[in-house]
C-alpha cells in the first residue's frame, strides 16, 4: 500500500474523531442527545445496529425457511399419512392433512429462495460485513451509513414482498428456486407461476438493490477507510472474504436482475426471450416464439454460481478467524489463504455452465467447464489444508464457536469432495438432478455456511450485545446440529446413487425409486428433530441478550483484531478516543518471546521480526 | 389429545435442558473462567476424538448397507464408462476424505489446550503450500482426463445405423414416436397440436403418415439408439436411470442422446434377481404438479421381438383421422388472420 493512501486515511480519521467526540459528549449529557427509539433501533445508521438488524431478520427467515423444509420432509417421509396440524397450518393447501402437490413445490421453491438469498446472503454477509468491516479495518462507520441503512430497508421491503406471496390465493412461486422458464413464465403451467412468481421476481429485484447498496459500501469502506498502518496484507481474513464477496455480488447480481427483468417482460409484456413453441392449456402460444429457455439458465447461473461463493466465502473468513483465535496460533499460510480466495472468486465466474451439462449444450463447451470446475477444487483444497495446519500444534480452546468452525471444515471437506463427482460431466449425467446433488450442496454451502454463521454469532455475540451466550446450550446446539446434519444429508448421497430425482412429491409411484421409502422416513424424522432443536439456539440468542452473563473484559477471547480494542459497549463511532493505529498483521498468537497474543495496535518491539507489511 | 401431550413433553424437555444449561453456566462463573474452561476443554476434545471413528465407520457401514439399493449395474454400454469414472473419483475423493477428516478431528483432540503446553508460532511454509497445490492439481488432471475421455465418447455423433426415436415431454407424460416403414420421422409443428394430434404432426408431409406413437418405449438390445428429445410446454428431463441417460427436454430446441442397451428386460430381471423388474423413464426436471408421476414404461427386446411388436402398432395417422383435417385448418387459418392483421398495421 502506498504511503499517500495511508496518509489520506489518517486525515479522514482525524476528521471523524472531532465529529464523534462531540457526539459522545452529547450522549453523556443525557437529555439533549438526538437518539430516539427510531433513530437508534429502527432507522439506525450505526453499522453495528444495522448488522444486528440483518441478523435478527436473517434468523426470522431461517425459521421460516427451516419450517418449510420440515413441512415438505414430512410429506417425503410419510407420503401416505395424513396430519391434522398440516391442514390447520396450511388450510386448503393441505386438504385432509396432506400437502397439495403444487404446494409441495411451492415449499421447496420458497425454502431454497429464502435460505440462499435471505438467510445465507442477507443474514450472513449482511450481518458480518456490516458488523466487522468498520470494526476490523479501524473505521468509525461505513463509507456511507445512509446507503447502508437503505440497504437494510430494501432487504426488509424485499422480505415483505416475498412474505406476502404466501398469502396470495394461487400460492407462492413453485418453479424451483432457479425459476427456470417456461414453468415460471406460465401461470397455466403451475399455479405458483401466477401472482406468487410475480412477487418473487419483484422481491428478488429489491433484494438485488439491497445487495448492491451493501456491496458497494463494503468495498468502498475496505479500500478507503482503513486506519493508519492497516495495509491490505494486514487485514484479517474476514475482511478479505467480505471484500471478495462484495465484488462477486456487484459483478453478478446485475446479471440476475436482467434475467429477472426479461422474465417479467415475458410474463406480462408478451415478449419471448425465453419462450418458444409452447402448447399449453389447449392453445399454442403462436405470438411468443423464438426465445430460448437455455438463455435464462445461462443468465441465472452466471449469478447462481458466484452466488454459492457469495454464501460460502464469508463463512470461510469467519471460520479462519475463529480457528486462529481458538487455536491460539496464526492462521496457517495467510497469503496462500488470500491467494486461494482470489482464485476461487475469479474462477467462480467461469464455471457456471457446470449446472447445465445435460441441458443439451455443446459437449465441447461442457468440457471447458469441466476443466475450469475441477481447477476450482485446487484452491479449495489449499484452504482445507491450511485450516488443518492451523489447528496442528495449536492450543485449542473449545468454545461453541470453535466447535462450529471445526464442524465447518469437516462439512466443507465432505461436501466439497462430492463436487468432484458432479463437476465431471460424465458422472454428472448419472447424478445430476438427483438427491446426490441435494446432498452435495446442502453439505457444502447450506449447512457449512450455517456453521460459519453460528461460529460468527457465538464469537462476536459479546461484542454485539455486551453479554455472553450460554456455553452449555451452545455445545448441545453444536452436537445436535453437526451429527444431525450428517444423518440427514449423508444418506441422500445413497438416494442419489439409487437414482431418486429431486423435486418429487413422492417416489412411491416408481418401481425404480420406491424402495427408498424407509430411508426417506429416517431422514425426515431427523430433519424435523434437528429443526426443532434449533430452539436452543433461538432461546440462547434472545435470552442472553437480556440475561446472559455480562462481559467484563474488553477482549474476552484474547484476540488480536481491532474490534476488541473498542469499549465493551462500543458507541456509535466505535472508539471513544482516537482510532487506533495498526503496526502488525492480525495473527500474532503465541509468538516467540511474546505474550499469548499481541493486538494489531501494539507497536513492533525493537528487533521484532515483521511478517507482513 | 396425543398432540397436546407430545407438545407438552417437548416443552418440558426443552425447559429442563434450559434450566440445566443455566445452572451449569452459574457453576462455571463460580469456578472462574479459567478453571471451567479447563474442565470443559478436556470433555469436548474427547468428544471430537470419539466422533471421528463413529462418523467414519458410519460412512463405510452405511455405504455397504445401502449398496444393494443403488442403481443396479448399467443397462447400457456407456453407463459402464460413467460408473468407471464414478469409481475412480470415489477412490481419489475417498482417500482425501479419510485423511483430512482423521487429521482434523485428531488434531482437534491432540492439540486441545492443556496446562503447560503452548501453541507453536508457525505462520507459513511456502514449500508446503506449493506441494498441497501441486498434488491436488495432479489428481484433478487425472479426473479431468478420464472424465473427458469418456465424455467425448458419450457425446460423439450417433452411428449411422442407429435406431431413431423421438420422445416429447409434456405435462405430465411422455410421447414416444417411432418412424414407420419409411424409416423417417415426419415434420411436425406445434401450432398443429390438438387432442387428436398430440405432437402436431403435419399430415401434409407423407413421412408422418406411418409414424407410430406407442404407449411404451421399446429398445433393441445391442442396437445403438438415438433419442431426439423435445418438449411441448415447459422444460422436462429425459431420465433413464438404469441406462445412465439424462438430458433436458427444452421447448423449441430438440436435444439428442444416443446409447446402446446392453441387456433385454428379461436378462436384466435375471441379473438383478427380481422377476418383476422393469425399466422406467422418469422426468428429472421440475415441471409442475405431477412431475413426480411423469413416467413411461421401457422395454428392451431382441431384434426379432421388437420387429414383432412394432408390426402390431398402428400408425398414429389411423387413430388420429379424421380429426386432423379440422384441427389442421383452424389454427393455421387463425395464424394467417393474425398475420394479415399485422400486415394491415404496417
Amino acid at each position: 500500500m502506498s504511503s499517500t493512501a495511508t496518509h489520506h486515511v489518517s486525515e479522514e480519521a482525524i476528521y471523524h474523531k472531532a465529529e464523534w467526540h462531540t457526539h459522545h459528549h452529547h450522549e453523556h449529557n443525557g437529555h439533549d442527545h438526538q437518539d430516539t427509539f427510531f433513530s437508534k433501533y429502527v432507522f439506525s445508521q450505526d453499522h453495528k445496529m444495522i448488522a444486528k438488524q440483518f441478523l435478527v431478520t436473517g434468523i426470522f427467515w431461517a425459521i421460516i425457511g427451516g419450517l418449510m423444509s420440515a413441512l415438505f420432509r414430512i410429506q417425503l417421509g410419510y407420503p401416505d399419512e395424513h396430519f391434522g396440524f398440516l391442514s390447520s397450518l396450511l388450510g386448503h393447501w393441505a386438504p385432509g392433512g396432506k400437502i397439495d402437490p403444487q404446494y409441495y413445490l411451492a415449499l421447496v421453491t420458497m425454502h431454497g429462495t429464502i435460505m440462499v438469498f435471505f438467510v445465507l446472503t442477507g443474514g450472513l454477509s449482511g450481518t458480518f460485513s456490516n458488523f466487522l468491516i468498520p470494526l476490523q479495518v479501524g473505521a468509525r462507520d461505513m463509507a456511507s451509513p445512509a446507503l447502508n441503512m437503505l440497504s437494510y430497508w430494501m432487504f426488509v421491503l424485499s422480505s415483505v414482498v416475498m412474505f406476502s406471496s404466501y398469502f396470495v390465493s394461487s400460492g407462492p412461486a413453485s418453479a424451483g428456486w432457479t425459476v427456470y422458464p417456461p414453468l415460471s413464465a406460465l401461470p397455466e403451467a403451475v399455479k405458483g407461476s401466477g401472482t406468487g412468481q410475480g412477487l418473487w421476481l419483484i422481491s428478488i429485484a429489491l433484494f438485488i438493490v439491497s445487495a448492491l447498496l451493501g456491496g458497494l459500501n463494503y468495498v468502498a469502506t475496505i479500500l478507503n477507510m482503513r486506519t493508519k498502518g492497516m495495509t491490505m496484507t494486514r487485514l484479517p481474513l474476514t475482511i478479505w472474504s467480505f471484500l471478495l464477496t462484495a465484488i462477486l455480488g456487484i459483478l453478478s447480481f446485475p446479471v440476475l436482475l436482467s434475467a429477472a427483468l426479461l422474465l417479467i417482460f415475458d410474463r406480462s409484456l408478451g415478449t419471448s426471450f425465453y419462450l418458444n413453441e409452447i402448447y399449453i392449456n389447449g392453445h399454442a402460444m403462436v405470438e411468443q416464439t423464438g426465445g430460448s429457455s437455455i438463455l435464462f439458465q445461462h443468465l441465472f447461473w452466471f449469478l447462481g454460481h458466484p452466488e454459492v461463493y457469495i454464501v460460502i466465502l464469508p463463512a470461510m473468513g469467519l471460520v479462519s478467524e475463529v480457528l486462529a483465535v481458538s487455536a491460539r496460533k496464526p492462521i496457517f499460510g495467510y497469503k496462500a489463504m488470500i491467494g486461494s480466495m482470489l482464485a476461487i472468486g475469479g474462477l467462480s465466474f467461469i464455471v457456471w455452465a457446470h449446472h447445465m451439462f445435460v441441458s443439451g449444450m455443446n459437449p465441447f463447451v461442457g468440457s471447458i467447464f469441466v476443466v475450469l470446475t475441477l481447477i476450482i477444487a485446487v484452491p479449495s483444497a489449499v484452504k482445507v489444508f491450511n485450516w488443518i495446519a492451523t489447528i496442528w500444534r495449536g492450543s485449542i480452546r473449545f468454545t461453541p464457536q470453535s466447535l462450529f468452525a471445526i464442524g465447518f471444515v469437516s462439512l466443507f471437506i465432505s461436501g466439497g469432495l462430492t463436487g468432484l463427482f458432479l463437476g465431471n460431466s460424465t458422472v454428472d449425467i448419472e447424478l445430476t438432478k438427483t438427491y446426490f446433488v441435494v446432498a452435495h450442496f446442502h453439505i457444502v454451502m447450506g449447512v457449512a455456511a450455517f456453521f460459519g454463521l453460528f461460529a460468527g454469532v457465538y464469537h462476536w455475540y459479546p461484542k454485539m450485545f455486551g453479554r455472553y451466550m450460554n456455553n452449555t446450550l451452545g455445545y448441545i446446539h453444536f452436537f445436535v446440529t453437526f451429527i444431525g446434519s450428517y444423518l440427514i444429508f449423508w444418506p441422500m448421497h445413497y438416494q442419489g446413487m439409487a437414482g431418486l430425482p429431486r423435486w418429487y412429491y413422492t417416489h412411491s409411484s416408481y418401481e425404480t425409486f420406491g424402495h427408498m421409502g424407509e430411508l426417506s422416513k429416517f431422514i425426515s424424522t431427523v430433519a424435523v428433530i434437528v429443526f426443532l432443536m434449533q430452539v436452543f439456539f433461538i432461546i440462547n440468542f434472545f435470552y442472553s441478550m437480556y440475561k446472559g452473563r455480562k462481559v467484563t473484559e474488553q477482549n474476552p477471547w484474547e484476540a488480536t483484531t481491532l474490534e476488541w480494542t473498542t469499549p465493551i459497549q462500543a458507541p456509535h463511532g466505535n472508539w471513544e478516543g482516537d482510532i487506533p493505529e495498526v503496526y502488525r498483521w492480525p495473527y500474532d498468537y503465541s509468538k516467540e518471546n511474546g505474550e499469548g497474543f499481541i493486538t494489531q495496535d501494539t507497536p513492533m518491539k525493537p528487533g521484532e521480526q515483521q511478517l507482513h507489511h | 389429545m396425543t398432540t397436546i401431550i407430545i407438545v407438552g413433553i417437548i416443552i418440558l424437555l426443552i425447559s429442563i435442558v434450559f434450566q440445566v444449561a443455566k445452572t451449569s453456566e452459574m457453576v462455571s462463573t463460580l469456578k472462574g473462567a479459567a478453571q471451567s474452561r479447563k474442565d470443559s476443554n478436556n470433555i469436548l476434545g474427547i468428544l471430537m476424538l470419539v466422533f471421528m471413528p463413529v462418523f467414519l465407520i458410519g460412512c463405510i457401514w452405511s455405504a455397504v448397507h445401502f449398496h444393494k439399493d443403488f442403481l443396479p449395474e448399467s443397462a447400457s454400454v456407456h453407463g459402464d464408462w460413467i460408473d468407471s469414472v464414478f469409481n475412480t473419483t470415489l477412490i481419489v475423493t475417498g482417500l482425501v476424505f479419510f485423511l483430512t477428516q482423521i487429521a482434523l478431528f485428531w488434531f482437534a483432540f491432540r492439540y486441545r489446550e492443556q496446562e503447560g503446553k503452548k501453541a507453536l508460532y508457525y505462520p507459513e511454509n511456502n514449500k508446503l503450500e506449493m506441494w498441497w497445490t501441486i498434488i491436488p492439481a495432479i489428481f484433478m488432471t487425472v479426473l479431468v482426463v478420464t472424465g473427458l475421455f469418456y465424455w467425448y465418447k458419450i457425446t460423439a455423433p450417433a452411428p449411422k445405423d442407429a435406431m431413431v426415436i423421438e420422445v416429447t415431454g409434456k405435462q405430465f407424460n411422455w410421447i414416444a414416436r417411432y418412424p414407420g416403414k419409411d424409416g423417417k420421422l415426419g415434420h411436425k409443428n406445434f401450432t398443429l397440436i390438438n387432442d387428436n394430434n398430440v405432437e402436431g404432426l403435419d399430415w401434409n408431409d407423407e413421412a408422418t403418415k406411418d409414424d407410430i406413437i406407442p404407449t411404451e418405449l421399446h429398445f433393441v438390445v445391442g442396437k445403438p439408439t438415438k433419442i431426439i428429445i423435445n418438449s411441448r410446454d415447459v422444460m422436462h428431463n429425459f431420465d433413464l436411470p438404469h441406462f445412465r441417460v439424462k438430458l433436458d427436454a427444452v421447448p423449441g430446441i430438440p436435444t439428442t442422446f444416443w446409447f446402446t442397451p446392453k441387456y433385454t428386460t428379461e436378462e436384466m430381471r435375471v441379473r438383478v434377481g427380481n422377476p418383476k423388474f422393469n425399466f422406467e423413464l422418469a422426468c428429472a426436471q421440475i415441471c409442475g404438479q405431477s412431475h413426480y408421476a411423469m413416467k413411461m414404461a421401457v422395454v428392451v427386446q431382441t431384434q426379432a421381438e421388437f420387429d414383432a411388436w412394432i408390426k402390431d402398432q398402428k400408425p398414429y395417422y389411423e387413430t388420429a383421422m379424421p380429426a386432423p383435417a379440422v384441427a389442421e385448418s383452424v389454427p393455421a387459418a387463425e395464424e394467417k388472420k393474425d398475420e394479415a392483421k399485422k400486415e394491415e398495421k404496417k
